[in-house]
């Protein structure tokens, strides 16, 4: 059974994997990659889909699918540990069970990006939901313009997917801006917010759509700058983020003014969100 | 120096400039270029000069007692650095350390006041144009406070 008949069939139901693989990024991140514990293949998902991820014994938590479309023997997540549940997860063994139940919620609308230029800015860990996209794009290079990546972190140190931003920025039509907000001296690269980097980037908005991910203020910035910069609303995604427990819409925890995170989003046009974004506590 | 007044009118910062005001411009300014790992200006020296910035990358940096220099910012291609020039008391705030090589058109301060006190609509253009970029810079570095990547927030 693939994970897509058994999301399904019965979406609370977890499908047993195992841990493959687990790469250190950064200090506090790391890339995990699970297969099936079946050895069933065809895990379809589409770039910017979440799924449920099951540490028996722990809780269950959402994590944004990291890993490259095409790769269907196995799920990518890239985690930060920063409570009890993501340190449980990321200090899984190879070998050892994780429970996956998904994939869930809408993906970037890559789609509608064929034939125009991809404009891609996260932030921090917001990297790990777009580089799906990035793998789409890049695998299909004859079907979309150029591709333009910004990337903002807190230091260098903090930086996601080094080498592979590396390879991405050696890429015929393809643009990679990299920078921190604090940098230290041995660091040749830019300073600064991830929007500083818009002057850099030769973006032309009326045949772009960009995709942006990253903590909320950031987007509500990024989005902001994006207009002024010539963006239509609807042409700017971005990617939200709430308390998400059952995936489905059932439960209520991610509810967002009038919307379900996790099945009406997690990915909104910037239009839908912006009278949200601007709302006090919500 | 016709070469030099197309560089200052193909600039981002003085683009849709009228063309007489780029021609006095002109008359202020020179080509310069910085070695990677030098100082342009250092905190506190006298402000006299302000750069377009044409190739390169440049770091605005603070001196700190009993550590190595924090940088705040980098500058690059198409961005202007400095404008303690045009307010008193025409001192520098910050370094400017390059981290690369940069090649710049270098506009006199003096000279530029001097026009600018004789001509209040050309001192207009220039304000509007140096009061874009200080709201650009200090929405970032309001953004760059709220330190949003920082776990726990």
């Amino acid at each position: 059974m693939t994970m897509a008949t058994a999301a399904t069939t019965d979406p609370m139901l977890p499908q047993p994997y195992s841990v493959r693989q687990v790469v250190k990024e950064t200090a506090d991140t790391f890339t995990l990659t699970l297969e099936p514990s079946n050895g069933a293949g065809g895990n379809r998902f589409q770039p910017g889909q979440f799924s449920m991820l099951w540490v028996f014994g722990v809780g269950e938590l959402p994590i944004s699918i990291s890993g490259d479309p095409a790769e269907r023997d196995r799920l990518v997540y890239t985690v930060r540990s920063v409570g009890q549940a993501t340190h449980a997860l990321v200090s899984r063994e190879v070998g050892e069970a994780v429970g996956v139940r998904g994939p869930f919620g809408t993906g970037w609308p890559v789609e509608k990006t064929e034939g125009r230029d991809v404009l891609v800015v996260a932030g921090g860990i917001g990297l790990a939901p777009l580089r799906p996209v990035i793998y789409e794009v890049l695998h299909n290079r004859e079907k979309y313009g150029r591709l333009v990546v910004l990337y903002g972190a807190r230091s260098p140190r903090d930086l996601l997917y080094r080498k592979e931003l590396a390879a991405w920025a050696r890429q015929r039509e393809t643009q990679v801006l990299v920078t921190v907000d604090y940098g230290g001296l041995s660091w040749r690269g830019h300073v600064g917010v991830v929007t500083t980097l818009f002057k850099y980037a030769r973006l032309q908005p009326a045949r772009s759509l960009a995709f942006a991910c990253g903590p909320e203020i950031m987007m509500r910035f990024v989005a902001r700058d994006l207009e002024t910069h010539g963006f239509a609303q609807e042409n700017i995604y971005l990617s939200m983020e709430r308390n998400m427990k059952c995936g489905v819409g059932f439960c209520g925890h991610c509810q967002y003014g009038p919307h379900f995170i996790c099945k009406d989003g997690p990915i909104f046009a910037y239009d839908r969100m912006r009278p949200l974004l601007e709302k006090y506590e919500l | 120096m016709e070469n030099l007044e197309h560089i200052i009118a193909e600039h981002p910062f003085f683009a849709g400039l009228e063309s007489h005001y780029t021609n006095l411009l002109t008359g202020c300014a020179s080509n310069v270029r910085f070695d990677a790992g030098t100082y342009i200006f250092k905190e506190g020296e006298e402000a006299n000069e302000f750069y377009l910035i044409r190739t390169g990358k440049v770091a605005v940096e603070i001196f700190a007692p009993q550590r190595k220099p924090i940088m705040l910012e980098t500058l690059g291609e198409g961005e202007v650095l400095g404008w303690s020039w045009l307010l008193p008391p025409y001192q520098w705030r910050f370094h400017a350390h390059t981290v690369e090589t940069v090649r710049a058109i270098a506009l006199d301060g003096k000279c530029l006041r001097t026009k600018c006190e004789q001509d209040h609509d050309l001192g207009y253009e220039i304000l509007k144009r140096f009061a874009h970029i200080m709201e650009q810079r200090l929405e970032a570095t309001r953004f760059q406070l709220l330190d949003v990547y920082r776990v726990g927030r």
